[in-house]
């Protein structure tokens, strides 16, 4: 006597007491072949009505990655669908933003966006934003800033625009396709991964939508509301354009040079040691000049982080480097080799660079090399505005990485034609002098006076250790004294500092 | 002095290419176009005014247009243009 | 000797970053007739005003029967130029008519004697006459191959291994050792064929020539490795030079290193090696 209508009194009283139904039985079972069904998924939709489902109001926060750099096609055709729609007031946070997104002006004197978070602003967008054209600061936020502000609400985030190399109905998504189909691919995911965890919605837009399962994915389906085809969310061949590129410039290669002896000679350089280079030819070149000491020393890093290259990918494939840590892809042999190689593992940009998350890569960086705009004589960098004040650059990962590793090293020219590198105060304050410590210019090596072991180690090694000052006196000598910058009194730019303080601010030009 | 239609130098960077015009009104007219406009307009002025200045040359028209040239280099394009305007070199024959 | 146009703002601001032993401003085939006068202003002045630390500044002019060779020995001799280099030398007679023009413009700023004179010797008649000139003027510090017009005068062409080129080498370093001054080699013009141009630096050092003429910074360093003197070298310069010390200092005449007579060639090759390892920054000055 213990049938299941006999335990019928017993399952009523045990749901009343938890609170819970008792189970009705279920619907009929659906019997499409599952390759029919999931093909039409419920999420695959339009771009407008992906905007209608998400809710989305004027006033509200829109997100974007920049993953395919000059390439990207979202941002521009995103933002011109919402002004079509009538949106007013949005507030557009994007990973950054480049020459590329110009027509983003008009929509700013239309009234569509009234507010950015980035962390770089190029081209005339930088140029009409410098002059003043918005009401409200930009925000700037490094890449890790911009993690850890997702995490902790400093950035809510309303609707993420995420575009992906393939997706499958569900919403499975990635920045590369292993379909016959496949149209573009940008690698790494990594500045999207934090606005797919923690933004309200998310739609995924893609030019590959492609069977169910998408494995192995970055974002995962269950992140995901709505997927929306599109012709093309970017063109490839341009997501090593711009700030990134192979040099054949014989100054940046003697630069290169001279950061590569540093870290060979800098006491950083043992077996298991791990390495970051940033973007700007002559410190993404100095991978290549270490690798012979690298061989000649047996000596093998334990990972290369950050903006892969191939370069990297290389010295991996020949044993040099034995992890790649990828959060953005720098080159498309990077992003080939992120889709092909278990080894080289795709990181949110809160598992790149968080200030506030002991496991974040950055904290077991060995040594960065960086570039820079200008260094100051108390070494700290400006990566963001130009020395006529108008921005033109970037934050990147620069004090995220400069301020965790054991070891940062700035490679940049005393001088670009007339305008000097080394200044007696930076223009704007983006990384602190007290996470800087080596300066690698043509005319000498500067190190931080906090880093006295390390000047010690690198004249030892016969390299050319100068005075700081007496880099900025030198620049000073050959092009002259420079005319004050003709600032006005609007704040067009606020920097958040990695730890989201505000670190400075940005005025505006006037002429 | 009396001057004629001359250029001198390159657009490529580190260069400024100088063209010198006579002038109706009496005076150096300098329009300059620079990469360094904010920071170094005023000294690039300078520097021409004083070349153009030391050469005789107290009535042109003169448009520069510079790539980032150190003042050296401004004075070597201004005196070149200014010996093709007036036809009187710097050097002996 | 690094080769830069002098036409070439930012190029002339720029080349002695790379760290050549001297860097050659060139008013002579680089430049269009043209820009003959441009040029002349723009190495008169960048001579004038921009600090090449130690580098020694060299000046490439236009030969004295064209109409711009007087007119670049002024403007460079009042610049301060270290040494002239004249192109195309065939003869002593030349050097004298050089060295003349350059004294004329000394004695007008009152510095006689302080420009020195370098002759490329590009044809078969130079190459014939190389003592000569080697020896024309005391303001003569070096003489130098250009292989390009001397191939095509001799009727050849250039070829990777230099065959054509060895008898104009020989001679050209036999002179400026009997001369008592330097020999330079001509210049390499594949930037992309590193591996031949090793090979003809490495031939040019077993020749005795003291240097080689470049087109492009990234010819340096392998000129410098090159010329480099080898550890096992240095370390033996080192103790012969010790001993000549030691010598000096006893009073006596007679040299001994390792129960082995030293004689003079012996104590002069010591020297220049230890010139050049310091001139490539192997050891310090200090540490002697």
């Amino acid at each position: 006597m213990n049938s299941i209508k006999d335990r019928a009194a017993l399952i009523s009283e045990a749901a009343a007491r938890m609170g819970k139904e008792t189970f009705k039985g279920t619907a009929d079972k659906n019997t499409m072949a599952r390759t029919e069904l999931t093909a039409g998924g419920a999420k695959v939709t339009t771009l407008e009505e992906a905007i209608r489902k998400a809710g989305l109001k004027d006033g509200m926060t829109i997100s974007f990655h920049h993953h395919f750099r000059g390439g990207d096609k979202v941002i521009n055709m995103v933002v011109a669908k919402l002004a079509e729609m009538g949106f007013k007031n949005l507030h557009l946070a994007s990973s950054s933003l480049i020459d590329v997104h110009e027509p983003l002006i008009e929509h700013i004197k239309a009234g569509v966006i009234t507010k950015i978070s980035t962390s770089g602003l190029r081209g005339k967008l930088a140029n009409e934003i410098s002059h003043g054209i918005m009401q409200e600061p930009v925000i700037f936020r490094s890449h890790g800033g911009r993690g850890s502000a997702i995490a902790n609400g400093d950035l809510k985030i309303d609707v993420a625009f995420l575009g992906a190399s393939s997706a499958d109905p569900m919403g499975n998504a990635c920045g590369y396709s292993r379909s016959e189909n496949a149209k573009s691919i940008c690698g790494s995911l990594g500045y999207a991964l934090p606005d797919a965890q923690y933004a309200k919605h998310v739609i995924i837009l893609t030019d590959d939508l492609v069977a169910y399962p998408n494995t192995p994915y970055s974002i995962s389906e269950r992140n995901v509301e709505s997927v929306v085809v599109v012709d093309s969310v970017g063109d490839s061949s341009k997501i090593s354009s711009g700030a990134i590129r192979d040099t054949k410039n014989p100054r940046d290669i003697l630069l290169a040079k001279q950061a590569a002896k540093v870290i060979i000679n800098s006491g950083y350089f043992k077996q298991g040691f791990s390495i970051q280079t940033g973007s700007g030819g002559a410190s993404l070149a100095a991978v290549k000049y270490i690798r012979q000491s690298m061989i000649d020393q047996g000596i093998t890093a334990s990972f290369a982080l950050g903006g892969i290259t191939a370069h990297m990918v290389k010295m991996h494939e020949e044993g040099l480097i034995d992890r790649l840590i990828d959060v953005q892809s720098f080159d498309k042999v990077a992003a080939e080799s992120l889709k092909s190689d278990p080894m080289h593992q795709e990181v949110s940009a809160n598992e790149y660079a968080s200030f506030d998350e002991a496991g974040s890569a950055t904290h077991s960086l060995d040594i960065v090399i960086l570039s820079a705009l200008e260094v100051d004589v108390d070494f700290n960098v400006n990566v963001l505005v130009g020395s006529d004040g108008i921005i033109r650059g970037a934050i990147g990962g620069h004090p995220d990485t400069a301020g965790d590793s054991a070891l940062s090293i700035i490679v940049c020219p005393l001088l670009r034609g007339r305008i000097p590198c080394v200044v007696d105060e930076v223009t704007t304050h983006i990384t602190p002098g007290s996470s800087v410590d080596v300066v690698v210019t043509e005319y000498g090596i500067a190190v931080n006076p906090r880093r006295p072991e390390i000047k010690e180690r690198l004249e030892k090694a016969g390299l050319n250790i100068v005075d700081i000052h007496s880099l900025k006196d030198r620049a000073k000598s050959i092009i002259g004294e420079a005319a004050p910058l003709p600032f006005g009194d609007k704040v067009v730019g606020i920097v958040m500092n990695r730890d989201g303080s505000v670190m400075d601010v940005i005025k505006n030009i006037t002429e | 002095m009396e001057i004629k239609n001359a250029i001198a130098g390159t657009l490529e960077s580190g260069d400024i290419l100088i063209q010198i015009a006579p002038a109706s009104e009496s005076g150096l007219h300098i329009d300059l176009e620079s990469t360094v406009a904010y920071q170094f307009g005023a000294q690039i002025k300078k520097v021409i005014t004083e070349t153009l200045t030391s050469l005789g040359v107290d009535t042109a028209e003169v448009k520069a247009t510079d790539k980032g040239a150190l003042d050296c280099t401004i004075r070597a394009r201004v005196t070149a243009a200014a010996v093709r305007a007036t036809g009187k070199d710097v050097w002996a024959d | 000797m690094m080769f830069v146009p002098g036409n070439n703002p930012a190029m002339m601001q720029d080349a002695f970053i790379y760290g050549p032993d001297s860097i050659m401003l060139d008013l002579e085939d680089s430049v269009t007739m043209a820009e003959k006068d441009t040029a002349r202003l723009l190495v008169h002045h960048a001579l004038k005003t921009i600090d090449y630390g130690n580098t020694e500044m060299v000046v490439r002019i236009n030969p004295l029967n064209t109409p711009y060779g007087k007119k670049d020995i002024e403007a460079v001799v009042k610049a301060g130029v270290h040494v002239i280099r004249m192109p195309k030398t065939e003869t002593a007679e030349e050097v004298v008519e050089v060295e003349r023009e350059i004294e004329r413009v000394e004695r007008e700023l009152g510095c006689v004697g302080r420009t020195q004179i370098m002759a490329a010797i590009e044809s078969t008649l130079g190459v014939v006459n190389a003592y000569a000139i080697a020896t024309a003027s005391k303001r003569m510090m070096g003489i130098a191959l250009g292989a390009e017009d001397y191939s095509a005068n001799l009727k050849t062409q250039r070829s990777p291994e230099g065959m054509e080129l060895l008898l104009a080498r020989q001679t050209i370093v036999v002179a400026a050792r009997a001369a008592g001054i330097d020999a330079l080699d001509t210049v390499y013009s594949n930037l992309n064929d590193m591996d031949t141009f090793r090979k003809e630096v490495e031939l040019i050092k077993q020749l005795g020539f003291d240097g080689k003429s470049i087109i492009n910074p990234r010819q340096i360093e392998v000129v410098n490795e090159v010329f480099a003197p080898k550890e096992k070298e240095i370390q033996k310069s080192l103790t012969i030079l010790a001993a000549i010390k030691e010598a000096e200092q006893r009073g006596s005449g007679v040299i001994a290193v390792n129960g082995k007579m030293v004689d003079r060639p012996v104590v002069i090759r010591a020297q220049r090696t230890i010139d050049l390892a310091i001139a490539s920054g192997i050891i310090n000055k200090e540490d002697i």
